[in-house]
């Protein structure tokens, strides 16, 4: 077995990115398809620590936009689910195809 | 073969699989819970890179807050024991078509880039250092961005309460 | 020479009137409109009298001739070096007869309007038209290039269309001065065209230079605009035929004549002033202006202006002798003074004794102001006691009405030609020229000038003799000092006027010109004239039937005279019939059918293809993620692998 290094990190975040991006484009309840986005942002966040940790160990940039993301991930979480609920609220249902009312 | 390879492959087993499994069960609350272990595997890839700092936030953010929002959310929103409606038969082929053929691309791409990795001094990623680059002014310091995220996280705050004061008053 | 400040506040005064009474004429200054428009313009015209008395007898005449002077001149609009256009006063013997003729005509109109408009509801807004039209009037004479002179006679159409109007809730008001308006609009597309040729040949606006530039026969902008041709005419001569069409538009001159008589639906004052007295010799006085291009270079042109003038002179004179509205035969008659100045300049050569026309011609402008506005202002009273414009409805008004009678009289004794009266003189002199230049335009001037004797005492004896006074005390009085006054006045000079000796001062080439009065060649003008009088008099001096009997012997030719030969008529033919539906309406059916469709059809296939890609727009977000990724997958094999 291979000596897991930066190549298999890559692999691992890519894989968990279409994994994501899949049950985005599938999920028809809307809180998992959030759950989807929250796997595409740590695929992006394994991403930047792997960079950092091997091509740019000088420095912590990749580890702050780690934080960054995280921080935002959050804000967006909290967000989202406040709408979710609204929507709950005003549907009574969180399916997506109930959200194409937005569009008017 | 040693020890720190088998645990890395385990971690990225874990972190996969269950990410599969997050978005593939019917079950909504399964999903979530495989969604922490996913998030959990994550943590751990990042111990295993010596990012402890990252990898308490990932745990304490992720899987102490959002999944457990997202949690709330399920109990909120959602009978329990009810499956998740399923989706066209057409779209899932599309998509499981269309994520192949990116995953596909981007993993060729990745292996016929040769990254030059780079031996130099390294920084250690502690709590100290990163402190002191978080809160500097100087060149390299991300004080700033540091506070561009609080706004953004007072304004999501505060969209979440006009958000949820809204409604009520529509209902009452 | 007076300053700059005083010639410029002969129109700035007027148009200060227009200003105050258009913002204010309905609110605060209802009541003092009228006197303070006539204060204006009384100010305005004192400036007048003053620099024109300065001009002819102080600081005009430089080595014997009256020069062109060009007191102020700044520039406007520069589009080249050479070409820019200017504003600026021009002062010469033409401009300051203008002066005074404007100035003292409308003051005379404005003093006549207090006691003629009293009452009316938009007093303050018809003083503030007025101020307008004099401001433009006054403006148009003063002009010191062509394009000035353009831009003020549009004023002055705006100004006599607003006037006409004034009476804006009768329909026949509104229908005269839209018809006025279309035509010398028409009219006046030519004298733009003229303007264009002139001043690009000339390769100035400016009328000294352009006069200066198209009478020297050397000069590469005249042999450029002789020897470019367009229909077997050079270019000179299209360019001042398209500017005389302007003038004749506005001069009523026929063809373009029909929206005179009907411009009589204004009120009777306005008539005067404008379509008497001032607007109406804005065409000669353009002609006058342009002279010397006309007689020096453009020989042909200068015959179409009289003929033009002689025909229009003949047939309007003709007319006159049936009309019954009495509004109506001045306005006739004002046609055919009109034309009879136009042939003057016709027949006229410049210079010397051969600029006897020019001279002739604008004394008739300027005796023909005085005594036609004043039959004007005498048939407004006329009206105002009667209550109607028709001949049958007056008789026997010179005891009920003293003044207008004896005014009336002597400004018909002026127009027939009878001496002393100041039109005998300027007629004399315009016919002694017709005689020296065109033998057969003096024949036709001379018939003419015999039937306006008769129609004016035709008129004459209608409203005041014929019938006895059979009208009822419920007229009451002949009307107030400012009816009457602006009457005796301009009496006086339509009696005194004859007597200046005009050609010393106003010449084809500023010299004096040294008239010799000729009683020989009098007799035949006088004696026709005393046997349209007496023709007349036989006529209608009492009531009888002997005009209804010879009108019925010329049953055809009355008939047409009384239908103004049904010019109107044909215009409308051609507008109507042949304009409408053989332009009009392949011109509407493109419009409808080719335009619109055209319009309609991009209207229309935006909305079907919308429809069509709406669809995308469907609200469904994983559907535009899928795009999005297919998309984006797309873009990145095209990146990496071809565009590489």
């Amino acid at each position: 077995m291979m000596e897991p290094g930066l190549y298999q990190i890559l692999f691992i975040s890519a894989a968990l990115f279409f994994t994501g991006v899949y049950g985005f484009l599938t999920r028809r309840n809307l809180i998992t398809m959030l759950m989807s986005v929250e796997l595409i942002l740590n695929s992006v966040n394994l991403n930047f620590i792997a960079f950092n940790k091997y091509l740019w160990p000088q420095k912590m940039d990749g580890l702050f936009f780690t934080l960054f993301v995280i921080a935002i991930a959050a804000a967006e979480a909290a967000v989202a689910i406040a709408i979710i609920i609204n929507l709950y609220r005003s549907h009574n249902s969180i399916d997506v195809e109930n959200a194409e009312d937005l569009k008017y | 073969m040693n020890g720190s390879t088998i645990i890395f492959y385990l971690l990225a087993a874990l972190t996969i699989v269950c990410g599969v499994l997050s978005v593939s069960t019917r079950q909504i609350f399964r999903a979530a819970i495989y969604l922490i272990f996913s998030l959990i595997g994550i943590a751990g890839i990042y111990f295993w890179l010596d990012y402890q700092f990252i990898a308490a936030v990932q745990v304490v953010v992720y899987v102490g807050g959002i999944v457990v929002l997202i949690i709330f959310s399920i109990f909120l929103t959602q009978q329990a024991g009810e499956l998740l409606p399923k989706q066209k038969i057409g779209r899932k082929i599309f998509s499981v078509l269309a994520v192949f053929c990116g995953f596909a691309l981007t993993m060729v791409q990745v292996y016929q880039h040769a990254f030059y990795e780079n031996d130099g001094e390294a920084v250690k990623p502690v709590v100290a250092n990163i402190g002191k680059q978080m809160l500097s002014t100087k060149q390299g310091g991300y004080a700033l961005p540091f506070e561009v995220v609080s706004i953004l996280l007072l304004a999501a705050l505060v969209g979440c309460i006009v958000i949820a004061i809204s409604k009520k008053e529509e209902t009452a | 020479m007076p300053s700059i400040a005083t010639i410029a506040l002969i129109p700035l005064l007027p148009f200060a009137g227009f200003v105050l009474l258009g913002i204010f004429g309905r609110t605060a200054l209802k009541k003092p409109a009228g006197y303070l428009g006539t204060a204006l313009m009384l100010a305005s015209c004192i400036l007048a009298l003053y620099t024109a008395y300065g001009y002819f007898f102080d600081f005009g005449k430089i080595h014997g001739a009256y020069q062109k002077l060009v007191p102020f001149q700044m520039t406007w609009l520069e589009f080249s070096k050479d070409v820019s256009i200017n504003i600026g006063f021009i002062l010469d013997p033409l401009s300051a007869m203008m002066l005074v003729v404007v100035t003292f005509i409308s003051l005379m109109v404005h003093i006549y309007s207090l006691s003629y408009m009293k009452g009316e509801e938009r007093f303050g807004t018809y003083y503030a038209f007025l101020g307008l039209f004099t401001f433009s009037m006054l403006g148009l004479v003063l002009s010191s290039n062509i394009f000035q002179i353009y831009i003020f006679w549009e004023l002055v159409g705006v100004s006599s269309f607003l006037l006409i109007g004034f009476y804006y809730d009768k329909p026949s008001a509104v229908a005269a001065c839209k018809k006025a308006f279309i035509v010398t609009r028409f009219a006046d597309l030519g004298f733009l065209i003229g303007i264009l040729v002139l001043s690009y040949y000339g390769g100035t606006l400016d009328f000294g230079t352009l006069i200066a530039r198209l009478t020297d026969p050397s000069s590469t902008q005249m042999q450029a605009a002789v020897n470019a041709s367009f229909l077997g005419a050079s270019a000179l001569t299209w360019g001042a035929v398209l500017v005389f069409i302007g003038g004749a538009g506005k001069s009523a001159m026929f063809p373009l004549h029909i929206w005179l008589p009907d411009a009589m639906e204004g009120p009777t004052p306005v008539s005067a002033l404008i379509h008497a007295a001032t607007m109406v010799v804005a065409g000669v006085y353009l002609v006058a202006r342009l002279f010397p291009v006309f007689a020096i270079s453009v020989p042909g042109a200068l015959h179409v202006v009289a003929y033009i003038g002689v025909v229009s002179a003949m047939i309007a004179a003709v007319i006159a002798c049936t009309q019954t509205d009495i509004k109506r035969v001045l306005a006739y008659s004002t046609m055919s003074q009109i034309g009879f100045m136009m042939f003057a300049l016709g027949v006229s050569g410049y210079g010397g004794e051969a600029g006897l026309g020019y001279s002739a011609s604008l004394f008739h402008l300027f005796t023909h102001a005085m005594f036609k506005a004043l039959l004007f202002l005498g048939a407004g009273s006329v009206i105002h006691f009667v209550h109607s414009n028709e001949m049958k409805d007056m008789g026997g008004l010179r005891k009920l009405m003293p003044v207008t009678h004896i005014t009336f009289l002597i400004a018909c004794l002026a127009i027939a030609g009878v001496p002393p009266f100041a039109g005998f003189f300027s007629k004399e002199e315009i016919l002694l020229a017709a005689s020296r230049g065109n033998t057969g335009i003096y024949y036709m001037a001379l018939i003419t000038s015999g039937l306006t004797a008769f129609y004016m005492f035709r008129l004459y004896f209608r409203i005041f003799w014929n019938k006895e006074a059979g009208h009822d005390a419920h007229h009451g009085k002949e009307g107030g000092f400012a009816l009457l006054f602006p009457l005796v006045l301009l009496a006086l000079c339509a009696a005194g006027a004859g007597f200046i000796p005009f050609g010393e001062y106003v010449s084809s080439d500023g010299t004096p010109l040294h008239s010799e009065f000729d009683p020989v060649f009098s007799i035949a003008p006088v004696a026709l004239g005393v046997a349209g009088i007496l023709l007349a008099s036989w006529f209608y001096l009492r009531a009888n039937d002997r005009a209804d009997r010879v009108a019925a012997s010329l049953k055809g030719l009355y008939t047409a005279a009384y239908n103004k030969f049904y010019i109107d008529e044909l215009y409308l033919f051609i507008t109507k019939k042949v304009l409408f539906n053989l332009v009009g309406r392949p011109a509407a059916w493109i419009d409808r059918n080719i335009v619109d469709g055209a319009v309609n059809l991009v209207g229309n296939e935006t909305v079907a293809f919308s429809k069509l890609i709406k669809k995308l727009q469907s609200g469904k977000v994983q559907q535009y993620a899928i795009v999005f990724l297919g998309g984006v997958l797309v873009l990145a094999v095209l990146f990496i692998y071809i565009w590489h």
